[in-house]
């Protein structure tokens, strides 16, 4: 259902996104989730409309009961929506990721930001609140 | 309805969990970085409300063409150029002096991709997308939007089987205006129809 290529208007004589008023991803994070979903929409490996059903389904659920005081955050339900996905379709098993987690967050400090693909966020939020390394 | 299920500990940080993600991801063959890095990218910069714009000023200078993309949506915002995921099944509807169209995802937050970008946040936030159906004109009006009594106001539900713009009224004083100077002054906003597009 997504096409393979974007036809895209990239002249940029107009404003961006973000000249209305905000970011369209507030955390690098929120950007790496969406886009992962998309390339794997994109190659066939899942289907958006299946994955909209779990994300739909996930935003309800928070809707429904969530911890006093949380905030919304819609891209959280999109990432927990992928993980599930890629769970039942045992593509990327819970534990995997799980245990990848854990690796990542024992990397020592300062490698944190270490993406090494180059991408352009800012990362001028919270670099002392990442890990804790008692 | 589908089940959810905590898969992963949503105590991690979701930073943590995504990157993870993508490792694996990777290692598995099943992206590649450079596809992932051209949505993002393409959505931050690229893709966004300026499409839109260019399709209402269209409409307001083409009779032609705003005929066509009341018939067929999908069909004459492709001619511009503008299509992709989340734009297959569009829309348009147009705002007159008699009705104003407000558009809302009660579900989650489908939107119109190729001509509004990614949906800001507050189009996805649980309080719009709850209080638009059950009291628009109060919403509306916290916009700024102040709809006269006979004014109908109807609220349009997007979902995965159609995706919904908005046709703003052209605001008077634009006569001279041109094409490019019109699209110029078209919102995101007001696309989505919470508000009207303004006379500079």
């Amino acid at each position: 259902m997504t096409t393979a290529t974007l036809p895209l208007d990239v002249e940029g004589s107009a404003a961006p996104p973000r000249a209305n008023g905000e970011l369209v991803f507030a955390a690098p994070w929120e950007g790496r989730a969406f886009g992962l979903t998309m390339a794997l929409a994109d190659r066939g490996v899942l289907s958006y409309d299946a994955f909209r059903e779990v994300l739909i389904a996930r935003i309800a659920a928070w809707e429904a009961d969530h911890p006093v005081g949380e905030c919304f955050s819609y891209y959280g339900c999109w990432l927990q929506a992928l993980e599930q996905v890629l769970a039942s379709e045992d593509l990327v098993p819970a534990e995997a990721l799980v245990a990848r987690s854990a690796a990542l967050a024992a990397r020592p400090a300062g490698h944190d930001h270490d993406h090494g693909h180059g991408h352009d966020h800012d990362h001028d939020h919270d670099h002392d609140h990442d890990h804790d390394h008692d | 309805m589908t089940e959810v299920e905590d898969t992963v500990d949503p105590t991690i940080p979701p930073a943590l969990r995504a990157e993870a993600l993508e490792s694996l991801l990777l290692e598995r063959g099943l992206i590649d970085t450079k596809t992932i890095e051209t949505f993002i990218r393409t959505y931050e910069t690229a893709v966004g409300p300026m499409n839109g714009a260019k399709v209402v000023a269209k409409a307001w200078t083409d009779p032609e063409y705003k005929q066509q993309l009341l018939a067929d949506g999908t069909a004459a915002i492709a001619t511009l150029g503008f299509k992709g995921p989340q734009g297959e099944h569009m829309v348009v509807l147009e705002n007159t002096a008699d009705v104003h169209h407000v558009v809302v995802c009660t579900l989650c937050s489908c939107y119109p991709w190729p001509v509004l970008g990614l949906p800001p946040s507050w189009y996805k936030d649980p309080a719009y997308r709850a209080r638009v159906v059950k009291e628009p004109r109060a919403v509306l009006a916290e916009w700024g939007t102040e709809l006269g009594p006979d004014v109908e106001v109807r609220v349009l539900d997007s979902s995965s089987e159609v995706r919904y713009l908005v046709l703003p009224e052209r605001p008077a004083g634009t006569e001279s205006m041109s094409e490019e100077e019109l699209a110029a002054l078209v919102t995101r906003d007001a696309m989505v129809g919470v508000t009207k597009v303004q006379a500079p």
